[in-house]
């Protein structure tokens, strides 16, 4: 390694070992604050969620299309997608390219059940949509899930697409026309559903994703997340240490595909109108932008990089059609700099810093500048 | 995808042979009303008023958007010279075809209530995704472009479209292969929600003239699957579904086969460039579209090709037309998006494409489809198919 | 199933499975190699091919070729098929390695974890292929190229299957390259680094490879093959388009998968059976079917041999 590479990196190791710091002494002062005084603060920032982007506040705000509209059409759906791959991707490590594939399941079972197949309301359709995304997932799952990689990668985008095509072709699921007259949520009272009501899109939007960070929260912190963390580190190791990690696997695979098919469903729920055009492979790789954006592996993290991917092209519409070449080079730009994501699960962002100074194993080529950093170091001393 | 022709700009360039007396009795018809319109809205009073446009004006079908927003602004300049009271303008909407995007932005128009009366959507999908917005608005709607079959069965009131849907234009189709005395027709589409509509609507029309069909994917460019198995039944016509990017691949693949069965399309092709890209390969394609041909109305074209130096491009006299409606209904006091909605429902006066008058389901009245044919690197048109 | 129809078009498909499956085995090669030695998805692979059809088109333009008719012969000919292929070439293998140098390397540097580099790649290819979209001549419309020469010219025929000049160009000088690049892997020295990274990247740079620039090579070459594929590809369909190799580059990525990723030779036994796949598959069960036949004897293939059909290669087994 060149001396000035060498530097580079003393330099960005130093960083972090200081970014380390402060963050430590925030959340130790955090820490000491009285119960009462963080639970306020909690609800508070809550409640500026679900009313804050209803103002439309200036700056964050897009000009040229209804914000609040924005938000449900798109950055509910992406943060939910994101939230539901961030289990596979993130938690366990499953690279799947055809996450969209349990988007349109949950869409088009929103789309079938409330039109005239069945003609029942969003609500009662909605566990629908959820039980059976969860059910492709298995199925999916169940045969591809023994293979590793790049191999369960290009599988998953396989299915996807298949998935996309089917619907296309069968003439029950609307062919090319898609699905139209779907139902909207219901209305009750002051909460209103309608094409001209946005608002509540949000607040049930929001509470949607708020539910399912609780429940996945619950999950990562149980035997299941703990053994997507030890499949996730090293699958054979977990395997010998009596994981059974086909299981756990194929759970991933499940949890992820049912909160992709809520995504789906709240998607029919607002847009009303579905194509299969809608859920092409280009989707899935947004959605797994997001997460790898946001910090894999940190639910908080993928939240801000679903919204990111969803809003940044909107907010930026003064680009024309320009805003997609100025999101590549973003997204590269974004890689290089802050590879561990913006806001990166605090394991994660350890084993990047610590990965400069300890060989990883599994990757041959980060053994190599890692080698060489232990050895300049060793020289150092 | 959405469904919609696109036909593109150098269309304009087309010298088309003046065949159809229908055209030219419009013309002399229309003449007379643009300039009454004119003399009844001097002096109208009004402030604020903007009429809006939704649909593509970048992306892959942005010419197009960018045709209908040239021909809505004849007519919007027309008649702010006329009513220096009453100045109007139009607010743009990009939404590059593409119902996700056109959704919040459908928002933002319904919300600006000094947005009377709407210019489009441009395309079926869109207008699919964003109708029931309007509906729920009562905005008025006239879209210059959007054809699908089933727009009109949705119980919209604020829908209204300017032009024949397909379902008129497959059995023209139908007609103009059969009456060539065709015996064996192969059928092709490419998915999308315009090219597999249009397609199937020929397949039930061919009946049992139909001895092959198939489905490319517009997104790959070897069709070759589809072509040998149309060279295997030995067809002597082929109908596309679909836009002439891939209607010029289809063809020059055809052609490269051996197959020289005559090329028919509908008016997604109807472009120079598919001409233009399909070079030797494409002398004798048949096309067929619902949309008016720039000689249409000759006051229209030199107005348009004063200002433009060019030919009318394709939607832009439905889009003039369109503007002349709602400036009609300024005229007549209809200031507010529920007393314009009304008067689109009584309407009934030639504009430069046609006599307009809207059916209770806001179809247009009549459903002239017209033939072209593509003869020496040119689109010549053929007249209306009977 | 059109039995009758897969019957009937069996020769024809045959022929055109083969030929649009040689081109899926060059730019397979673009993914495969950069697997072997870097165990990573290059994603931007499609683009590189991307840009190559377009380094014809530029050819095409500056040598002013005549959009219809006007075939050149002899000498002419050659020299403006060696021109394009020249600059389709000089278009993929720069641009591979510019993506490499931009996207990539800053990653090694720091060590990011594979994902990461999935993302940077999956943005360097947004950017490409947009960046084409927004500033080329037609924008986001297709080009049509001229015909350099009359491609559509029948050979021979083989039971009624005519073989016409461009099915047999194609799968030639496919197979001409792929010869060559496995003879280079396999008896030079350069190859020879090529091999040694790939096995053991550490190993390798102890005893005196230089890693960074090896890689270089391997992404220079997967070019290079990318670019060769791009100017087939010109010849065979003479269009191109922004987003062109989006699709193409998903197929090519199925069929390194299907032969097995990192194998040469799998590269292209892959490349042959997805694109004979895909012509059965449309001839027996319509077009509509295509992608949806050739992804299920994917998944078909990958249940009985989890690591393709040939099996990884390069001496390297999974970690």
């Amino acid at each position: 390694m060149s001396p000035l590479a060498s530097e580079v990196r003393e330099v960005i190791v130093g960083l972090n070992d200081s970014r380390r710091e402060r963050r430590m002494a925030w959340a130790d002062r955090w820490n000491r604050q009285p119960k009462a005084f963080r639970i306020s603060l909690v609800v508070l920032l809550i409640a500026a969620l679900y009313v804050v982007p209803l103002t439309k506040p200036p700056l964050i705000n897009t000009p040229h299309v209804d914000f609040v509209s924005l938000l449900g059409t798109s950055v509910v759906p992406f943060v939910l997608m994101a939230l539901g791959l961030n289990v596979v991707v993130g938690l366990a490590g499953l690279l799947d390219l055809g996450y969209v594939g349990f988007y349109a399941v949950g869409a088009y079972v929103i789309g079938v059940l409330t039109t005239q197949h069945a003609n029942l309301p969003w609500l009662v359709a909605l566990p629908f949509a959820v039980l059976i995304a969860m059910a492709f997932g298995v199925v999916l799952g169940a045969p591809t899930l023994r293979l590793r990689g790049d191999y369960l990668a290009i599988v998953t985008l396989g299915f996807g697409e298949i998935i996309r095509i089917s619907a296309q072709n069968f003439e029950w699921l609307g062919a090319s026309e898609g699905i139209s007259g779907i139902k909207r949520p219901a209305s009750f009272g002051p909460v209103k559903f309608s094409a001209l009501e946005n608002r509540w899109y949000w607040v049930f939007g929001l509470t949607l994703i708020l539910l399912v960070v609780f429940l996945l929260r619950r999950v990562e912190h149980s035997r299941v997340g703990r053994a997507w963390t030890a499949i996730r580190e090293d699958e054979d190791a977990a395997e010998l240490m009596g994981v059974p990690t086909f299981k756990f696997k194929l759970w991933a695979f499940a949890i992820g595909a049912s909160v992709g098919g809520l995504a789906g469903a709240f998607y029919a729920g607002k847009n009303i109108t579905i194509y299969p055009a809608d859920f092409q492979i280009a989707n899935s790789i947004l959605f797994l932008a997001a997460v790898v954006l946001g910090g894999p592996g940190n639910m908080w993290g993928v939240i801000v990089g679903g919204f990111a991917i969803a809003y940044l092209p909107e907010r930026f519409r003064f680009l024309q059609d320009k805003r997609y070449l100025v999101f590549g080079i973003a997204l590269v730009i974004m890689m290089i700099f802050r590879p561990q994501g913006l806001l990166p699960r605090r394991q994660r962002a350890a084993e990047l810093t610590r990965a400069a100074l300890l060989p990883d194993a599994s990757d041959p080529l980060a053994e190599e500048a890692a080698d060489a950093t232990v050895a300049e170091r060793r020289d150092d001393a | 995808m959405r469904k919609m022709m696109r036909v593109g700009m150098a269309m304009l360039a087309v010298a088309l042979a003046a065949t159809a007396c229908g055209s030219s009795k419009s013309t002399s018809a229309s003449s007379t009303t643009a300039a009454g319109s004119a003399a009844a809205g001097t002096g109208v009073k009004c402030s604020g008023i903007k009429i809006g446009y939704l649909g593509a004006l970048s992306g892959e079908n942005g010419q197009l958007g960018q045709n209908m927003v040239d021909g809505a602004n004849i007519a919007i300049d027309e008649w702010n010279a006329a009513n220096k009271d009453c100045q109007i303008t139009l607010v743009k909407s990009d939404s590059q075809g593409d119902p996700k995007q056109a959704t919040p932005l459908a928002d933002t128009i319904v919300q600006d209530k000094s947005i009377v009366a709407l210019l489009g959507p441009g395309f079926s999908g869109e207008t699919k995704a964003t109708m029931p917005k309007f509906e729920e608005a009562g905005l008025p709607i006239i879209s210059p472009s959007a054809t699908n079959a089933q727009l009109q069965n949705n119980g919209w009131k604020s829908f209204h479209r300017i032009l024949a849907n397909d379902d008129k234009q497959a059995p023209a189709v139908s007609a103009l292969i059969k009456s060539k005395g065709a015996k064996k027709v192969g059928v092709v589409d490419d998915a999308s929600e315009y090219g597999k509509g249009l397609a199937d609507g020929v397949r039930k029309d061919l009946g049992a003239l139909k001895v092959a069909d198939d489905q490319i994917d517009p997104k790959a460019s070897d069709y070759s699957a589809a072509v040998n198995k149309m060279k295997a039944a030995g067809v002597d016509y082929v109908f596309y579904g679909g836009y002439y990017a891939e209607a010029a691949k289809l063809v020059k693949q055809l052609r490269g086969a051996g197959v020289t069965a005559t090329f028919v399309s509908g008016d997604g092709a109807l472009d120079q460039k598919f001409v233009d890209n399909a070079g030797k390969d494409g002398e004798g394609a048949l096309l067929t579209a619902t949309g008016a041909p720039p000689n249409v109305n000759p006051e229209f074209q030199k107005k348009f090709n004063d200002r433009y130096k060019k030919d009318p491009t394709l939607y832009a006299p439905e889009s003039y037309d369109i503007v002349k409606i709602y400036s009609d209904a300024l005229s007549a006091g209809k200031q507010d998006r529920k007393s314009i909605l009304e008067f689109l429902g009584t309407y009934d006066k030639p504009g430069v494409t046609k006599q307009i008058k809207f059916d209770s389901k806001g179809e247009v009245a009549g459903d002239s489809v017209y033939s072209y044919v593509v003869q020496g690197g040119k689109i010549g048109g053929q007249g209306i198919i009977k | 199933m059109d039995w009758t129809n897969f019957v009937n078009t069996f020769g024809d498909n045959t022929r055109d499975g083969l030929a649009l499956g040689s081109i899926y085995a060059l730019i397979a090669l673009g993914y495969t190699l950069v697997y072997g030695v870097l165990r990573l998805i290059n994603f931007a692979n499609s683009e590189v091919f991307m840009l190559g059809t377009f380094g014809s088109f530029v050819g095409l333009w500056v040598l002013d070729v005549p959009q219809i008719g006007q075939e050149k012969t002899g000498m002419a000919l050659l020299l403006t098929l060696a021109f394009c292929i020249l600059l389709s070439m000089a278009f993929s293998g720069g641009s591979a390695v510019v993506v490499e140098l931009v996207a990539y390397r800053p990653l090694r540097r720091r060590n990011a974890p594979r994902l990461v580099f999935l993302i940077s790649a999956i943005g360097a290819s947004f950017a490409l292929s947009e960046a084409v979209g927004a500033f080329g001549a037609k924008k986001r419309d297709t080009y049509a190229l001229p015909e350099i020469l009359n491609t559509n010219k029948r050979l021979f025929s083989i039971g009624g299957t005519n073989i016409l000049l461009r099915h047999f160009v194609v799968v030639t000088a496919a197979l001409i390259l792929m010869v060559g690049l496995n003879t280079f892997v396999n008896r030079t020295r350069l190859g020879r680094g090529m091999r040694a990274v790939a096995q053991d990247a550490e190993t390798a740079r102890i005893m005196g490879v230089n890693v960074d620039q090896v890689i270089s090579l391997t992404f220079l070459i997967g070019g290079l093959m990318a670019g060769g594929a791009a100017f087939l590809y010109i010849l065979y369909l003479p269009t191109t388009r922004y987003n062109v190799g989006f699709l193409l580059g998903i197929k090519s990525f199925t069929a390194a998968v299907l032969g097995g990723i990192g194998n040469i030779r799998g590269a292209l036994l892959g490349g042959l059976v997805l694109g004979l796949v895909e012509k059965y598959g449309a001839g027996l069960f319509g077009g509509k079917w295509l992608d949806v036949i050739a992804f299920i004897v994917l998944v078909a293939v990958l249940m009985f041999r989890p690591t393709g059909l040939l099996g990884e290669s390069l001496g390297r087994t999974r970690v």
